[in-house]
């Protein structure tokens, strides 16, 4: 990596963990962000790199936010007494229990939600364009009607964790950072990911399956790789977010389709399909425009939101790193290398 | 587990209740159709799936319904709820469809679906979230001993889609304009080359679709009722439909929309209310599986 | 010499149209073989159901001795039976270089493989094999901006580094300056002996494929019309009737 970047990356780190400090008020927002990043950077994995726009990835979100807690009750308690009791605060955690559970809680929500990615994977991933599409959104919803129904795991109610135990300020700091920490990995993972082999023959599989398929590329393994690595950070991202929460609803917190479901795919349009830093720098734009209309357009933000989607999809399709692409093609490497062999032509 | 047992007996031990849920379930399922044509048309002609269908249905639910609250009888509520839709449709069409028609489809598909949740959002700000409907005040008809009761209404409403439906395939075969439709539904640039306006054709068409749907809306609020997030559940169906039967096909457009209304009743019937949505959703990828299981044979993909 | 494919009274019909009637055709290993034969005779019909375009009505294919008539088209090109396109298919938004990178066979390779950055060997043996088709000063330009004969060049360039076992080339020259096809038979003719590839080519060019083949197949109507050496096709009757009497 040359001096620039290290340079701007190191910034950048910097700047991430002095933030929550800086600007105390805002340590929710920050999470938030941060979170964004993280299902945007992981859509664009199926998405912008290889070519399959899923509309259901909020469902390890909402998966990894149930396993999270159903982790953390079950090791303490009986799981259907404590959901059926709503949370009526006669459950009481140690602090080793809250934290270990959280701990086991999230990891095991990655992992559980990387399993069943390869299981839906399997039965959708011979669907192509929008039936992909519907088809995950159909398993999203699906999951969330299913989930609300299921008494055991506290139905339409959802479920309520214990209160982070301790200092709230420092729960809120404590929880930006480990949004943060994920959102970090994910970023490198990504950033590592898309340099190997295995990266290029995913954008193979978007630019032409039918090819990648005559060349002997495994294509369902390497999809199936694909979406289970995007839906272990998803899920832990959704197990922090249970604890954060504190308590959540099937429908609204978790298997949120028309929220979070739909925002990740408007922050990498917004950015740029398919680059590294489109999804970061989507998720940045959109949160401050999520921020900016729902505190000055209450009543309206939907409506706002949903003309935004329209007009970046029809107007702004390539996004930020696609414009800084046309117009300052030197920053991406290759095009100045093309220019010097075709002069020499 | 019980509950659901003790359900499904229930359909053994007085087969009439099957009659009653079928019934209620065709009758449910002709609108469904009437969806799920609209968006085969659309789907056929321009190769954008219109993820918003279900959102044109609740507004022209909507349309009806504020008619009728300013002291319009219930039943101008279907043509004028057409008249509008189409409008609102054709408007829609420039400012948005048109743009994404030659874009790659799921470009087509998040527009719809953007389009999607400010109807709905708008619909919701300006009616609020209660559920709406309006009460023709006609007698129900009651059948084998109060088991089955028919309202009238609801005849009434199936009588008016199957009216709607066939006026509109009528038109399709014989007039001039459905056959621009047809033409351009098979090959756009074919149909550029003979002389027809293909731009035309495009708005003309997902004006007609957003006018279908606005007069099933006007019948469904009239029959059941509307909420201005009911809307996705609509455009699954008639995506279900769409994919289960294929796009030219329509006898198997209906069959399919009778068909899911029927198999939704059941599922509500066994599962309990709450599983309706459920159900819905569990079809579409039902039908999904199917049909991949299908291409899988002869060596293909579902494109 | 064994038959590293194998072709047994395989039809194939789409709809009324019989394409392929009980045709039967053996590949040597290690050889180049032809196969001709007028429009509308059903070589690429045949092509496609050896790679697994479409399924097969009734007949067996093998491949190494082993049954492929019902895989998919992954599983096929997996067992090293790979195919060039007649449209000539290039990851057109990537460079040269990147095309070859993205063809090295990821069969061969374990998960652990796959998940290595690209070595020096491979971007070699991608320069290496761009000089070996004429590609390498372009090999940094968008290789959606080359020309169509460029383009078929980079694809056959691809083929070879994917290492396979036997490539099935549908019209290899079709579509390239006159001038450049001697260089590109020479090429293929060096693929077969260098690498021991077995290659199978469809063909419309007479001087090409006499050229460069040892057993040439000739299709008519569907149906196997004659088969033999270069030589003896030419100076059949029927081949000549075939071809003459076609339109």
């Amino acid at each position: 990596m040359n001096k620039n970047k290290t340079i701007l990356y190191a910034l950048i780190l910097a700047f991430s963990i002095i933030a929550p400090f800086a600007f105390p008020n805002y340590g929710t927002q920050l999470a938030t962000l941060w979170l964004m990043i993280i299902v945007a950077l992981t859509w664009d994995m199926t998405g912008g790199q290889m070519g399959y726009n899923s509309l259901g990835n909020i469902f390890f979100y909402g998966t990894g936010m149930y396993v999270a807690a159903l982790i953390t009750i079950g090791l303490s308690y009986d799981v259907g007494d404590y959901t059926s009791a709503a949370g009526g605060g006669i459950y009481e955690f140690t602090d080793l229990e809250y934290f270990g559970g959280m701990a086991l809680g999230v990891i095991g929500a990655g992992l559980f939600c990387s399993a069943c990615a390869i299981v839906i994977g399997f039965l959708t991933f011979g669907l192509r364009g929008p039936y992909f599409a519907i088809g995950t959104l159909g398993v999203a919803i699906a999951a969330g009607e299913l989930v609300a129904n299921w008494d055991w795991v506290g139905g339409g109610q959802g479920i309520a964790l214990p209160v982070y135990p301790g200092d709230l300020d420092v729960g809120k700091t404590v929880f930006y950072f480990l949004f943060a920490g994920v959102g970090v990995a994910t970023f490198l993972f990504c950033k590592w990911l898309y340099g190997t082999r295995f990266g290029a023959a995913i954008n193979a599989i978007r630019d032409d399956e039918e090819k990648a398929d005559a060349m002997g590329i495994h294509t369902l393994r390497y999809k199936l790789y694909t979406w289970a690595m995007a839906a272990f950070f998803v899920g832990m991202a959704g197990g922090i977010s249970a604890f954060q929460l504190i308590h959540f609803e099937p429908l609204e917190s978790a298997y949120q389709t028309i929220n979070l479901g739909i925002f990740m795919v408007v922050c990498v349009l917004l950015g740029g399909k398919g680059t590294l830093w489109g999804p970061v720098v989507g998720a940045v734009l959109f949160h401050l425009f999520k921020e900016i209309t729902w505190n000055y357009l209450l009543g309206w933000q939907w409506v706002a939101l949903g003309a935004l989607i329209v007009v970046t999809v029809v107007y702004f399709q390539d996004g930020v790193m696609g414009y800084l692409e046309h117009r300052y093609p030197e920053w991406f490497g290759i095009r100045v290398e093309k220019k010097a062999v075709s002069e020499s032509k | 587990m019980d509950q659901i047992l003790g359900n499904i007996g229930l359909l053994f031990e007085f087969p009439i209740v099957n009659l009653k849920i079928v019934l209620d379930g065709v009758m449910v399922g002709a609108l469904f159709a009437l969806a799920a044509y609209g968006l085969a048309l659309v789907w056929g002609v321009m190769n954008v799936k219109n993820l918003a269908q279900g959102d044109f249905v609740i507004a022209g639910g909507y349309v009806s319904w504020w008619l009728v609250q300013h002291g319009f009888p219930a039943l101008l509520g279907v043509p004028i709820a057409f008249v509008v839709m189409w409008g609102i449709g054709w408007v829609i069409y420039k400012l948005v469809i048109s743009r994404v028609i030659e874009r790659d489809l799921f470009t087509s598909l998040l527009a719809t679906f953007g389009l999607a949740i400010m109807m709905a959002q708008i619909m919701n700000l300006m009616f609020g979230s209660d559920t709406q409907s309006v009460d023709l005040g006609y007698p129900t008809l009651h059948f084998f001993d109060g088991f089955i009761d028919l309202p009238i209404a609801k005849l009434i409403g199936v009588l008016m889609a199957s009216v709607l439906a066939a006026g509109v395939i009528i038109f399709m075969k014989s007039s001039r304009m459905g056959q621009a439709i047809r033409a351009t539904a098979q090959d756009a640039r074919a149909a550029r080359v003979l002389g027809i306006d293909t731009e035309k054709v495009y708005a003309f068409t997902f004006s007609l679709n957003s006018a279908i749907c606005g007069a099933a809306g006007a019948i469904i609020v009239m029959v059941w009722v509307i909420q201005p997030f009911y809307g996705i559940s609509y455009s699954i169906r008639a995506f279900v439909i769409v994919t289960a039967a294929g796009l030219g096909n329509l006898p198997g457009v209906i069959a399919a929309g009778l068909g899911i209304g029927a198999l939704e009743q059941y599922g509500s019937h066994i599962f309990g209310i709450g599983y309706q949505q459920a159900v819905a959703v569990m079809l579409l990828l039902a039908v999904l599986l199917y049909r991949l299981i299908q291409q899988r044979r002869n060596r293909q993909v579902l494109k | 010499m064994s038959a590293i494919i194998e072709v047994s009274k395989v039809s194939k019909s789409f709809g009324g149209v019989v394409a392929n009637k009980d045709v039967s055709l053996s590949v040597d290993t290690g050889t180049i073989t032809g196969l001709i034969g007028p429009n509308g005779s059903g070589k690429t019909t045949l092509f496609n159901s050896i790679v697994g375009y479409h399924p097969i009505d009734s007949g067996s294919i093998k491949f190494e001795g082993e049954e492929i008539s019902t895989f998919p088209v992954q599983k096929i090109a997996r067992r090293g039976l790979l195919r060039t396109f007649q449209q000539t298919r290039i990851y057109g938004a990537m460079n040269g270089v990147e095309n070859m990178l993205i063809s090295l066979p990821h069969r061969k390779m374990s998960i652990f493989d796959a998940l290595k950055t690209f070595t020096r060997e491979d971007y070699e043996r991608a320069d290496h094999l761009l000089e070996f088709v004429g590609l390498y000063e372009k090999r940094m330009l968008k290789s959606g901006d080359l020309s169509f004969g460029q383009q078929k060049l980079l694809e056959f360039a691809m083929a070879l580094m994917n290492e396979p076992t036997c490539l099935l080339l549908d019209e290899p020259t079709a579509g390239i300056n006159p001038t450049l096809i001697n260089g590109l038979i020479e090429r293929l003719k060096r693929a077969n002996s260098e690498f021991g590839i077995t290659l199978f080519v469809i063909e419309h060019n007479m001087r090409v494929i006499m050229n460069m083949a040892e057993k040439i197949y000739c299709l008519a109507h569907g149906e196997l019309l004659a088969e033999g050496t270069p030589e003896a096709i030419q100076n059949d009757q029927r081949v000549i009737d075939a071809y003459l009497g076609a339109h």
